[in-house]
């Protein structure tokens, strides 16, 4: 079965690999060939690893796509896709980057004026034009990308934004990466990198939309190094079509000191994954990992999150949170590991799934491994279904039983959501869940429970 | 404004149908208060739920109108907005759901059922501060989760905002005055009192005669054995409390006994 999956994209890298981004830099040709041959020994994750034993993908195996390391090649018609879901997703008061089926679009793209030491576009640019900065950013250990999927990416990626902030310095405006997907059958590997300096702010948004009924694949890697006291928020929105597969992987790298925080919503794609990981490689971090998934028909969605306490006094929240409908299926498998001499380390983690149908399942695990003695360390899972005394309380307010039922999802998801600073985003997200909300209910619309 | 004509009513309970209110008649009308007292496990609360159309409740024969029309075929969102407001005898908390929102889509909904606008941001906040001071609540609360960590007696206090809000055409108190210190009870039966007009009825669901030396009902009823054994004036609730339930629920079951099955 296997060798399906592993000697097409072989044969692909072999055809493309003259073409890719940077083929003329040698470092860089190594990391690719480098790549493949991890691909090669490992193929395509199966359900016999435990990482990968609830989600199946030899639908990968099935169904081979394209992947086209030169873009010129493509007319126009992407764009117009681009454009509309563009004016779909576009989010106001933000740096914005777009790429159409993995490729910079500059022509959709807009970069206001960025504060001395913030650099901001396209890493396939930046391969061309300032090879020495590429090397640097792309300089990250291939071990964290320990999946054939991961390997894929660093094999062919072919672009990705960039984001490298010198110390101190602070982007104030969200930078939103818009990855549109808009042909069929293609393969797309996209590769984000950014790099903080000690004490510089950013907020990433990255952003995965897709045409409807689109079958592809996108294969993301983001890598993340979070210098000394910087502060990184990334947010993660899947909003593929309701075909299409995202395999994603977002690694980080804390330095002392820093804060880190990771959002990440999933509601598009048949099946979809994420690995979020974070490494507190220096003492007194802060990590904040939370999520939501939303599960219709018979999507798939499974996150995977490491948070690795490797030094002292580092503190680590995460909250995720699931709605299943219909026949779909969740994995949220939650790891912490604090490491020998970790101490003082404080961890909590919790995960909790609301199921709105008899046919939805998920599976949850904590996977907590501690090895130092002093620390505190808490987790907790629930599965449930909508509460009737609270149903029955509402309607008997006056609220219809479908309204009911839309508020108490929206009340449920509200505390992963309360964290988005920008407010669009935020009411944006809000519209994707299941099940309707009051009318008219004004300045209240988008804020079931107010920030104080 | 409410008629309950031989109300017979089963609790389902799964396997099992448990007659809880066999052969009920009451008629209240605009303006009047009534008190509903009887021991634990009379029916008081079944009635209560009953009227607001909670599920789990088998009405087996009777019939209940609430302004000339059947009650009992209506949702309980359709109550609610045709002016029924049932005060729980435990508020749930929803966590999630700040209270003011809450309060904002109840009225919205009453307004649009009734065929009238929106009240506008304004109007609203006026409206529901107005309402605050009446119940003696701080404006916090309006901006927490509905009854999330609120004490026993902001629970209360916080149905009875709800009412006072939505301004119904009959309210039933579910035993409104249990778990109330005495001065939460005097706010609450102020907040009741404020609300009684000659267009509004109440039904006051207790136990003890206490709420009632603050909030003078019309009527009492004594409820024994799932039907109203007792009726009188404001004094019947006094000489419960001198004499217990013991001798309403024995002169039921007499009465029970000689009606035949």
């Amino acid at each position: 079965m296997t060798t399906g999956a592993r000697e097409h994209y072989l044969g692909r890298f072999a055809a493309q690999r003259a073409r890719l981004a940077g083929a003329s830099l040698p470092w860089l040709q190594r990391l690719r060939d480098a790549a493949i041959e991890r691909f090669a020994g490992l193929g395509l994750p199966t359900t016999r690893e435990e990482d990968w034993k609830y989600t199946n993908v030899s639908a990968l195996e099935r169904r081979l796509f394209d992947v086209v390391a030169d873009g010129t090649q493509f007319s126009g018609l992407g764009n117009d896709v681009a454009e509309r879901e563009l004016a779909r997703h576009a989010l106001d008061g933000t740096h914005r980057l777009v790429f159409v089926d993995g490729r910079y679009a500059p022509g959709l793209s807009h970069v206001a004026s960025l504060p001395r030491g913030a650099d901001v576009g396209s890493l396939a640019e930046l391969v061309a034009t300032r090879p020495e900065v590429a090397a640097e950013l792309l300089d990250t250990d291939p071990e964290a990308e320990a999946n054939g999927l991961a390997a894929l990416n660093a094999a062919f990626w072919t672009d990705g934004a960039y984001i490298d902030l010198a110390p101190g310095v602070a982007v104030d405006a969200p930078v939103h990466l818009l990855f549109v997907a808009t042909r069929m059958d293609l393969a797309s590997f996209p590769r984000t990198v950014v790099r903080a300096g000690a004490g510089a702010e950013a907020t990433v948004i990255e952003h995965y939309a897709g045409s409807d009924d689109a079958v592809y694949l996108t294969d993301a890697v983001t890598r993340i190094d979070a210098g000394a006291g910087a502060r990184v928020t990334h947010a993660k929105v899947q909003q593929e079509s309701r075909r299409g597969f995202h395999i994603a992987g977002i690694h980080t790298v804390q330095a002392a000191d820093s804060r880190f925080a990771s959002h990440s919503f999933a509601f598009g794609g048949q099946l979809a994954r994420n690995d979020i990981a974070t490494r507190l490689d220096g003492e007194g971090c802060n990590a904040k990992l939370a999520g939501l998934y939303v599960g219709r028909e018979r999507q798939h969605h499974d996150h995977h999150t490491c948070i690795d306490h490797a030094r002292p006094r580092g503190t680590s929240r995460e909250l995720y949170k699931g709605v299943l409908d219909d026949a779909s299926r969740a994995v949220f498998n939650g790891r912490v590991i604090v490491r020998p001499g970790a101490q003082r380390t404080d961890a909590q983690q919790s995960n909790h799934n609301l199921l709105l149908s008899d046919g939805a399942e998920v599976d949850t695990k904590p996977q907590l491994e501690i090895w130092a003695d002093d620390v505190k360390c808490a987790h907790g899972a629930t599965v449930g279904q909508l509460d009737a005394e609270r149903l029955h309380y509402l309607r008997a307010r006056g609220l219809d039983a479908a309204t009911a039922r839309g508020l108490l999802i929206h009340a449920f998801a509200a505390d992963v959501l309360r964290d988005i600073t920008h407010a669009g985003l935020r009411a944006r997200l809000s519209t994707l869940l299941p099940g309707q909300l009051p009318e008219d209910m004004g300045e209240l619309e988008c804020e079931l429970l107010p920030t104080s | 404004m409410l008629e309950i004509r031989n109300l017979h009513v089963t609790v389902d309970e799964g396997t099992t149908k448990r007659p809880i209110l066999r052969g009920l008649d009451l008629e209240v009308r605009a303006g009047e208060v009534h008190a509903i007292m009887g021991p634990n496990g009379s029916g008081k609360s079944t009635l209560a739920h009953v009227l607001a159309g909670r599920d789990g409740y088998v009405v087996t024969a009777g019939e209940v109108l609430y302004r000339g029309a059947n009650l009992l075929d209506l949702p309980p969102e359709t109550r609610a907005r045709e002016g029924i407001f049932l005060a729980f005898q435990y508020p749930v908390e929803i966590p999630g759901v700040a209270n003011i929102y809450l309060l904002k889509a109840a009225l919205n909904a009453a307004r649009k059922h009734r065929g009238e606008a929106e009240l506008d941001a304004m109007d609203f906040l006026a409206l529901v501060k107005a309402k605050l001071r009446l119940m003696q609540m701080d404006e916090s609360l309006l901006y927490r989760a509905v009854n999330e960590g609120f004490s026993g007696g902001e629970k209360k206090r916080n149905e009875i905002l709800q009412m006072a809000v939505l301004e119904p055409r009959l309210a039933i108190l579910d035993e409104t005055d249990s778990g109330l210190d005495i001065d939460a009870l005097k706010v609450v039966a102020n907040g009741v009192n404020a609300m009684r007009s000659p267009e509004r009825a109440m039904i006051l669901v207790t136990h003890y005669q206490r709420l009632l030396d603050h909030i003078r009902p019309d009527r009492v009823h004594v409820l024994a054995h799932g039907r109203i054994a007792l009726s009188g004036g404001a004094e019947l609730a006094l000489e419960l409390e001198r004499r217990g339930y013991g001798w309403v629920e024995a002169k039921a079951l007499e009465t029970a006994s000689g009606a035949g099955p």
